[in-house]
């Protein structure tokens, strides 16, 4: 916890008795709730970020969850986490080292426990801690008693029984009571953060709208706590973030996955043509086929395909039809979808492939994050296939990036691979709601005059016309073999070919004039050079940060757009004696700069399934200036 | 274009593209070929709403002699981009012209998938029970025991019906016919194209390079008569050339009998019913091997609800409920909050 307070004290009776308690103003804090995956985790998490939220905190939020749907309780594997860090700053990531851990069980406690902040504040759920979970969780004794915690600040509550004694009257089954326990937990800790608790029982009461019997049971769980931890006075303090100072506007919170479906609803919107998504659910990609599914009332058709070649095949078909064709998944889904890129490059029709990268290979790590799918976006196709690559760094980011990708498409007629991943797909940070009006228009044209039309003859873009089929007069054929370089008849002709690959080549490289010039942050030249892509963005931001303070000279430049590169990323590399290349894979991206540059550059490469810590950056550039 | 020009009706000519034609001569593609241009202009779409998607093989080089858009794809994948094609836009004619391997092979699960959804799509698919374009290696349909380059000693494949394969998933209209009865090839497609839903149809075809002969008996008019069942709906099922033999149904099993013969009458015969609502008929005849004949015709016809005119339903349903989206609203949903 940052904690540069300031002490409050609050004049408060408790049980008739006038007491005094300090509210410390604290900078930010990283919370971390975990339990079994069936204990409501995720749920606790969001809604304690919607909370924060509304007080006007700037977030970033991290699920962590296990890939089996549900494990048996109480076992290791079986943990499912949500991270929040909220702030008075600019917010970047989740948060290295939570200073809360919310344990619901042993085995959450157990392997969560090395990555709590050293002297931060445990709160456990005692009931949990039986023989039997211990057990399951491998531990000999119980670590809330024997001095495994004295480094910590603990809190065992037994939040299992406090909230079976809340709910004793309310006539719902042990089962459905054993279920209210993460409103009890969030309850504490609205009260630690002092929250308010008006809204979020708005939030039960729609959210069970149906259940009223259950929503009334959650309110009072979530009151139950809230009063437990401040008529016992549980802690010493309890805490206060500032508002941030963030630019004013409208906000709501939004995952990445959220946020793209958002920028392809936009992005047919600012056509004025419709959307046709194709996909097929895998994980973490789904939520974007869900997302869309739901607005129907657009122009908007999803397909549910019977496995991910036909999603991408459907997309093409729809975007030979006429619509701005996306498909989305993730790296084994991706991996499916490669022949039908190759055809998209042949055909060269717009279309947006979304893949919300995850470890890998094969199914890999499901449900964690990894950047490892770089080289196969550039490289990954049968012959010279060329496709645009961009990546999102943020949640929110992921909305523009949706758009920009469907704006290469349809002005290049070209496949555009958008890379996300399971670190920004699934989180949620804020998002100043944009005006729909201030978007900038997406050019669409679609040919109608058949004089003088030949199929694949070009713009000044490279980019070949889109007809739509119906058109009178203007009837060809497209297909995946060798094109002559007008008629788009089959031609075997081998400078034909030779034509063609280069042209494609061209047309794909002829994108960088597009990019605008890369924001730098720090120093114009200078000892370290910080080039990163994608999710990372928030770590480097915060490491390079608390370095520059220390007097470091580095600089930070994050790339959206990795296949073009940007024109001036080469003569900004420069200007730096060394780069470092942080990214969640063995150096995808360093392999594409050495090439393409002929220089060096520093891998920085973390392959856990997880996120890089500050902590972890920052150290690094203390090595190497 | 001069708008006083009185628009001509569409001829078949208008419906070849100006590539030359490149099969083996005596193809049965270009039986297929022939048949489809001289149908298209009777179907009163005009010429610029039709679409041909194909796959690979030697077959799905269609979409490149006809004067329509078309897409030659890639294998197996046609139903897939036709789906999605039908889909974004419901009121275009797309057609499949697809082979026995890309179909039923590596494109077996877009295929039985199209049949399920009932998606309007015509897909062709010509069976001549061996890869052509790779040069002769045996294909879901060869027959066991079916000696070619990768199965020196015999295919120990089980072969697929792809009339049983279509049924099994669900068509809604499945027919069978043969390259070499034009006027039967022609009936059968008109059939298909005024199907609403998913129209299947299987051409038996000639292969005269790696599989010559395959259907001669149902080609040769001296013994074609005898080899095949015509279907005629609501009609007993009888054949041969003086058309006396007939399909009496034993319990589960068909058996051959001719009428006038032991008693048997036509009324004993079995009776085609291709809008039958339980579809075991047509499965039956979909399994019909020697000494059965192979039945040609429509095995089965039936309404079902079409896949696109629900995606379109659902839409209008959401705009009647929600009103036409707007981004402004969309944005705007969920939990937001004000920083001033």
């Amino acid at each position: 916890m940052n904690t540069q307070t300031m002490a409050v004290d609050e004049p408060r009776v408790v049980g008739g008795i006038q007491k005094t308690r300090p509210i410390e103003e604290i900078k930010s804090v990283v919370i971390r709730f975990v339990g079994d995956s069936g204990d409501g985790m995720q749920l606790t998490g969001n809604e304690f970020s919607k909370s924060v939220a509304r007080a006007g905190h700037d977030f970033a939020t991290h699920p962590d969850y296990p890939s089996e749907i549900r494990a048996p309780t109480g076992t290791l594997f079986g943990v499912s986490g949500y991270q929040i860090q909220f702030s008075s700053g600019e917010v970047f990531t989740s948060g290295d080292a939570p200073d809360v851990l919310v344990a619901m069980n042993p085995a959450a406690l157990k392997t969560n426990l090395p990555d709590v902040k050293h002297g931060g504040m445990i709160i456990a759920n005692a009931g949990a801690f039986n023989k039997a979970n211990l057990q399951k969780a491998g531990y000999q004794s119980n670590p809330l008693d024997d001095g495994t915690l004295t480094d910590f600040r603990l809190y065992t509550i037994d939040i299992s029984e406090l909230t079976a004694q809340a709910l004793k009257d309310t006539g719902i089954s042990k089962k459905e009571i054993g279920r209210c326990k993460n409103y009890y937990a969030l309850g504490l800790m609205l009260c630690l953060y002092s929250r308010p608790l008006e809204s979020e029982e708005g939030n039960i009461r729609a959210k069970f709208a149906k259940k009223p019997e259950i929503a009334e049971a959650n309110v009072i769980a979530l009151r139950a706590g809230y009063a437990y931890a401040e008529s016992t006075e549980m802690f010493v303090s309890t805490y206060q973030v500032r508002a941030a100072d963030i630019k004013p506007g409208r906000y709501r919170s939004l995952t990445g996955n959220h946020a793209a479906a958002l920028g392809f609803a936009a992005a047919s919107e600012l056509a004025q043509v419709p959307l046709f998504l194709g996909s097929y659910p895998i994980t973490p990609a789904t939520d974007i086929l869900q997302e869309l599914s739901a607005l129907k009332h657009f122009n908007i058709t999803t397909f549910q395909a019977e496995d991910e070649i036909a999603g991408i095949c459907s997309a093409i078909g729809a975007a030979y039809g006429g619509v701005l064709g996306l498909t989305t998944t993730s790296g084994p889904g991706m991996a499916l979808k490669t022949e039908a890129l190759g055809l998209a490059v042949m055909l060269e029709l717009p279309l947006v492939i979304t893949n919300v990268q995850r470890g890998g290979p094969s199914t890999g790590l499901p449900t964690k994050v990894e950047q490892s799918d770089l080289l196969q976006a550039v490289y990954g196709r049968n012959g010279e296939c060329p496709i645009p690559v961009i990546a999102a760094r943020s949640p929110a980011d992921c909305f523009d990036c949706a758009i920009e990708a469907f704006r290469i498409a349809v002005k290049y007629m070209t496949p555009v691979i958008f890379l996300s991943d399971g670190g920004i797909g699934n989180a949620a940070e804020p998002w100043r709601i944009p005006d729909p009006a201030r978007l900038s228009p997406l050019a669409v044209k679609f040919r109608t005059d058949p004089e003088g039309f030949q199929p694949y003859a070009r713009d000044e873009n490279l980019a070949r016309a889109w007809v739509r089929p119906g058109t009178p007069g203007m009837e060809h054929r497209v297909g995946g073999l060798e094109k002559n370089f007008l008629t788009g008849n089959i031609s075997h002709d081998p400078i034909n070919h030779e034509r063609m690959v280069d042209v494609r080549a061209a047309k794909v490289a002829g994108i960088a004039k597009d990019i605008p010039p890369l924001m730098v942050e720090g120093p114009g030249s200078g000892d370290l050079l910080i080039v990163g892509w994608g999710s990372t963005y928030g770590s480097i931001v915060q490491a390079r940060e608390k370095a520059a303070l220390a007097g470091k000279s580095v600089a930070h430049v994050h790339l959206r757009h990795l296949n073009p590169l940007p024109h001036d990323l080469g003569d900004i590399m420069s200007r730096y004696k060394t780069v470092l290349v942080p990214e969640l894979n063995l150096g995808q991206l360093s392999k594409l700069l050495r090439e393409r540059y002929l220089r060096d550059v520093i891998v920085m490469s973390k392959m856990q399934g997880k996120m890089f810590k500050v902590s972890e950056i920052h150290d690094r550039i203390l090595e190497l200036c | 274009m001069n708008q006083m020009t009185e628009i001509k009706p569409l001829t078949r000519k208008d419906f070849e593209s100006d590539q030359d034609v490149r099969w083996c001569p005596g193809c049965g593609d270009y039986a297929l070929l022939a048949q489809v241009q001289k149908l298209l202009p009777t179907l009163g779409i005009p010429r610029e709403h039709f679409a041909f998607i194909s796959g690979i093989g030697c077959s799905s080089r269609f979409p490149y002699y006809m004067e329509t858009y078309g897409m030659h794809s890639i294998h197996g994948r046609a139903p897939a981009i036709a789906s999605g094609l039908k889909l974004a836009r419901p009121e275009l004619s797309v057609w499949v012209v697809s082979g026995d391997g890309d179909s039923l092979a590596i494109g077996g699960n877009h295929f039985i998938h199209a049949m399920r959804r009932n998606i309007g799509l015509k897909i062709i698919l010509l069976n001549n029970r061996i890869y052509g374009l790779t040069k002769g290696q045996y294909s879901p349909t060869s027959e066991f025991g079916k000696k070619t380059k990768t199965t020196p000693l015999g295919s120990i494949d089980r072969p697929f019906s792809p009339v049983s394969v279509a049924l099994g998933a669900g068509a809604t209209f499945v027919a069978r016919t043969v390259d070499s009865d034009h006027p039967h090839l022609l009936d059968t497609l008109r059939r298909a194209a005024e199907h609403p839903g998913t129209a299947f149809v299987e051409v038996l075809q000639n292969c005269i390079v790696f599989n010559d002969g395959a259907y001669n008996a149902l080609a040769d008019k001296e013994t074609r008569d005898d080899a095949r069942l015509l279907l005629r709906d609501g009609q007993p099922m009888r054949f041969g050339k003086d058309g006396t033999k007939g399909i009496r149904m034993r319990g589960f099993e068909p058996e051959v009998v001719t009428v006038g013969e032991g008693g048997v009458t036509e009324a004993d015969l079995a009776v085609h019913d291709e809008s039958a609502a339980n579809g075991g008929l047509a499965f039956f005849l979909s399994q019909f091997a020697a000494p059965l004949p192979v039945p040609l015709g429509v095995f089965r016809a039936v309404e079902a609800p079409v896949y696109e005119q629900l995606s379109t339903g659902l839409a209008d349903d959401a705009r009647a409920k929600r009103g036409q989206g707007t981004l402004e609203k969309l944005f705007n949903s969920g939990d937001t909050w004000t920083i001033d």
